[in-house]
């Protein structure tokens, strides 16, 4: 008799296949950890991956420093429950420069997270990266291989990127190149929840609505985490439910209004909304081709 | 319904959404997947067909639409209409330019599946992108632009579908807008297709006569078409069957990616079903090495499991402790697949650089890394008329039929019967780019007739009688670099030592056993891969072999090396300077090759690839070839 696999069954089947290739190939894995949802499910897929064995490679956060307390808390309960090594990089230049989100802009991100992430990956000598971008989030990404190719200097040359047949990856690469690899590629934002729901995972409880202190600038509604939160002239934070629908670091990432406090209430209210996951995100709105130009100078 | 810049259409939402969210997702839990292939040129209205799929299937978010309709008014190609290709073209370059030079891949879902599209370029430039769309694809969606018909990229974009082995085809007849929805233009179309499909071995395909701009037949039925008698797009999208579904029909099949081995305790291995199903007890067979025992159990983090089929990826245990790595095949004990190490191959070349018949690549197929190589093809095969053409490389999009043979045998099946176990990769080994992919149809009994015969004086006892250790010592360099004068004079100072040696010099073996080759790439390639069989042989029987031979490429020392047992392969890279070698130009080689009257001379007009690391290096420009002989000697020892 037949049994259909689910699309959630054959994704969670294709990931797993990825991850033990990557095991299998490369020299020095890691597993970019960035306490977000598509980050906990990654780390679950692992889990599952190589069970009774932990996963054979250690976590990686690149840290800013600006992420919500909730995240850095979750962060250190994950890894242990996981059984795996936690390594937490924070470029030592945008700590010595006090690079901050509120008066360094784009060069927030480009300090903490373009620079960091090379640093952290040249400083551990990883030559793979997981990482859990997804195809549907940003049109540049429709394109994107599962096994993307990385120079020397962490750039990537969308034109020299290697065709992907079947489930034939290949992990070849020079002593000094690197593979970023996107186990979840083909898992849409829809996916990823019902994954969570169905798979118990969890995640951090901003993602949940909840009486939280805001502020609104240029239409964004911002979450006073803590007191580095500079407030302006006239300027009172205002409790409000709200919750997240991506977390990246807190003066970045703008909040919704909610009531929604459980899973199915989160995803209820996903289906319904009529505006796509990024729009939460400072960093596409410079530009049409913004994640494109970010990732050709190594953003993950 | 006319989506157009004044009247955007916004999907409601499903009911059961609001209504009660927990059975909305119990039914979506359950959706099955489906993974399709769009082709057709940009002007046959692919992108936005796909646009509107994922229009029509909601999802288009508020914002995504905002920015859709100011790309419209900005750059649309549809005046006051939604251009739905703006959609989803994605590289900002290809924007600019108005076409999809790579695969895209897209998601929507509906009420009973979920979709994924490869979204693939269809110029005869891009077949390498259709072809790596179509290989994941249980469906095409081959696209024809009712006012043109049958076109020469139809053709091909069918013949490329059915050499991928993609079972269901959907013959999309778009724009029937733009011919009023003429039904005997429509059958004309359908009649000239079906005689075509069937000269390539397509028997089955289903026609529907559609338009993506007005949404024609995509999600309902269009009551301009009432003689249409078929399924919409969509609906015949969620029930079409699927071959993971048929995969599990097949005899159990799967290729093992890792060893599980967290303590003595435990061993398991862990790979994903490709076809097959399995349960704990059945009696398994582990190729290529043959073993039989039986499943003790299949490992999950939430439990063992009662059964398994194909698609899932799993950690298996045996009963017995049998050996098991990556790259082994563990199947059905009474139906295990073939092993074999020569192939008739179709292959697809992906690279800029073309095929050099002879020379060794890396072939992956399933979990499997060997050697391989590939002889000239026997014919290319003109995607646009099908017609058999001679040839004897493979250029970048160039598809051929070549025997391929491998380093060791590997267990396989024709690729119409197993997808997994029939498709592979080869991978440039300097460069370790992907530059082709292939299907293996079926092997060649060579290998299974010619066995090994074995001896009872093996190459240790040669080597323990002569006292020393057999070696090949690999000179290479320019020409005029002095290879063959200072291995001339390492061979002295060896015979002084009462050591057994050999000397093989480039010039003196091509007045014999290569006297047949030339200087082209691909003889050069043969060239060495003689030297380095005899060289072997040599050394089997106990030898120190020296050879001299420009040997210019990578590839081919690093063949050589991998004959060998470990440290039995010396690559000493005799390093001249081009200048140096040039003016002293011993044979007056280079004045002719700078004068053209030499063809394809190293240094001049073919290139020399400087070993990386080799095991020793000379400067001749500082050493003299007595100083640079008695360095080498130096190095080896000792000898034994």
């Amino acid at each position: 008799m037949t049994k259909t696999l689910t699309h959630l069954e054959r994704l969670e089947a294709e990931a797993i296949h990825i991850m033990r290739e990557v095991v299998a190939e490369a020299e020095k894995p890691v597993m970019l950890y960035s306490v977000g949802k598509d980050s906990a499910v990654m780390l679950h897929l692992a889990r599952k991956a190589f069970y009774p064995s932990p996963p054979p490679f250690p976590l990686l956060h690149v840290d800013t420093t600006w992420k919500f307390k909730d995240m850095y808390a979750l962060r250190e309960k994950a890894a242990r429950d996981a059984g795996m090594e936690l390594i937490v990089h924070q470029n030592p230049e945008a700590i010595a420069r006090g690079i901050n989100p509120f008066d360094h802009g784009s060069l927030h991100t480009d300090m903490w997270k373009t620079e960091g992430l090379k640093q952290a990956l040249d400083t551990y000598g990883f030559d793979v990266a997981f990482g859990g971008a997804r195809r549907d989030e940003e049109k540049s990404r429709a394109k994107e291989r599962i096994f993307s190719f990385r120079t020397a200097t962490h750039g990537w040359d969308p034109k020299n990127q290697r065709p992907e047949l079947w489930n034939l990856y290949n992990a070849r690469k020079a002593k000094s190149e690197s593979i970023r690899v996107f186990p979840i590629s083909n898992w849409t934002e829809l996916d990823i929840w019902q994954y969570i729901h169905l798979e118990n995972i969890e995640i951090v409880p901003l993602y949940f609505s909840a009486p939280r202190p805001t502020v609104t600038r240029d239409g964004m509604l911002l979450m006073v985490d803590d007191e580095r939160f500079p407030l302006q002239d006239g300027e009172v934070p205002v409790e409000r439910s709200i919750r997240f629908r991506t977390l990246g670091c807190y003066p970045l990432t703008g909040a919704v209004e909610s009531t929604a406090s459980t899973l199915p209430e989160v995803i209820q209210e996903m289906l319904l909304t009529t505006t796509s996951e990024r729009q939460g995100r400072a960093i596409d709105h410079d530009q049409a081709a913004s994640m494109e130009k970010k990732k050709q100078e190594g953003y993950f | 319904m006319t989506a157009s810049l004044d009247n955007p259409v916004i999907y409601k939402a499903d009911e059961l959404i609001a209504s009660d969210i927990d059975a909305y997702l119990d039914v979506h839990q359950h959706k099955s997947l489906l993974r399709f292939i769009t082709c057709g040129s940009v002007d046959d209205g692919k992108s936005t067909l796909i646009g509107r799929l994922l229009y029509d299937s909601k999802m288009i978010f508020e914002d995504q639409l905002a920015t859709l309709e100011s790309d419209s008014k900005r750059m649309g190609t549809q005046g006051q209409d939604i251009d739905f290709a703006l959609l989803v073209d994605g590289l900002a370059a290809e924007r600019e330019q108005g076409i999809t030079i790579d695969v895209a891949y897209r998601f929507f879902a509906t009420e009973k599946r979920k979709f994924i599209v490869a979204d693939c370029p269809g110029h005869e430039q891009y077949t390498r992108n259709m072809v790596t769309g179509a290989s994941t694809a249980d469906l095409a969606v081959i696209l024809i632009d009712a006012r043109k018909g049958v076109l020469v990229q139809t053709r091909r974009h069918s013949y490329l579908a059915k050499l991928l082995g993609i079972r269901n085809i959907v013959l999309a007849v778009n724009k029937m807008d733009l011919i009023d929805y003429d039904q005997a233009k429509y059958d004309a179309i359908v009649a000239e297709y079906s005689e075509f499909a069937a000269s390539i071995g397509i028997s089955n395909f289903t026609p529907m006569p559609i338009s993506g701009f007005k949404g024609d037949n995509i999600t309902e039925i269009s009551p301009n078409t009432p003689w249409y008698k078929g399924l919409p797009l969509m609906a015949h999208l969620e029930t079409v069957a699927l071959d993971n579904d048929a995969d599990q029909a097949k005899p159990l099949r799967m290729a093992v990616q890792w060893v599980n081995r967290p303590n003595l305790d435990f061993r398991g291995f862990s790979g994903q079903i490709a076809t097959g199903t399995v349960h704990p007890g059945d009696a398994i067979r582990v190729l290529p090495s043959g073993k039989t025992t039986t499943i003790k159990k299949i490992v999950t983090v939430d439990g063992d499991l009662q059964e398994a089929v194909a698609g899932q990826s799993v950690t298996l245990c045996f009963d017995d402790e049998i050996d098991c790595s990556r790259g082994d095949v563990i199947a059905a004990a009474d139906n295990p697949p073939e092993v074999a190490d020569q192939f008739e191959s179709t292959i697809v070349w992906m690279a800029d650089d073309a095929l050099v018949p002879g020379r060794s690549y890396w072939l992956k197929l399933g979990t499997q890394m060997v050697s391989a190589t590939v002889q000239a093809p026997k014919y290319t095969v003109n995607v646009n008329s099908m017609e058999h053409m001679a040839a004897k490389t493979l250029e970048l999009n160039a598809i051929g039929v070549a025997e391929i043979s491998t380093d060791k045998p590997i267990v396989f099946a024709p690729y119409a019967d197993n997808h997994a176990l029939g498709g592979f990769i080869l991978i440039d080994k300097i460069s370790n780019a992907t530059v082709a992919a292939g299907m293996l149809h079926f092997s060649l009994r060579r290998a299974q007739n010619v066995h090994w015969q074995a001896t009872d004086i093996g190459r240790d006892a040669h080597a323990m009688l002569k006292n020393q250790k057999p070696r090949i010592l690999w000179f290479t360099g320019l020409s005029g670099s002095g290879k063959s004068t200072i291995a001339n004079e390492v061979e002295k100072a060896l015979h002084l030592m009462n050591r057994h040696t050999f000397l093989l010099d480039g010039d003196n073996v091509r007045h014999g056993l290569n006297k047949d080759l030339g200087f082209t790439e691909t003889d050069r390639i043969e060239n060495i891969r003689r030297v380095g069989e005899v060289a072997k042989l040599m050394a089997d029987a106990g030898l120190i072999v020296l050879t001299a031979f420009i040997s210019p490429f990578r590839a081919e020392r690093d063949m050589v090396r991998a004959m060998l047992p470990e440290g039995e392969f010396v690559e000493i890279f005799v390093d001249t300077p081009l200048e140096v070698a040039e003016a002293r130009d011993v044979k007056g080689l280079y004045k002719k090759a700078r004068a053209g009257q030499l063809k394809n001379f190293t240094g001049i007009d073919s290139p020399y690839e400087p070993p990386e690391h080799p095991d020793i290096r000379v400067n001749t420009v500082e050493m003299s070839p007595a100083e640079a002989a008695e360095y080498i000697v130096r190095q080896l020892m000792p000898l034994k």
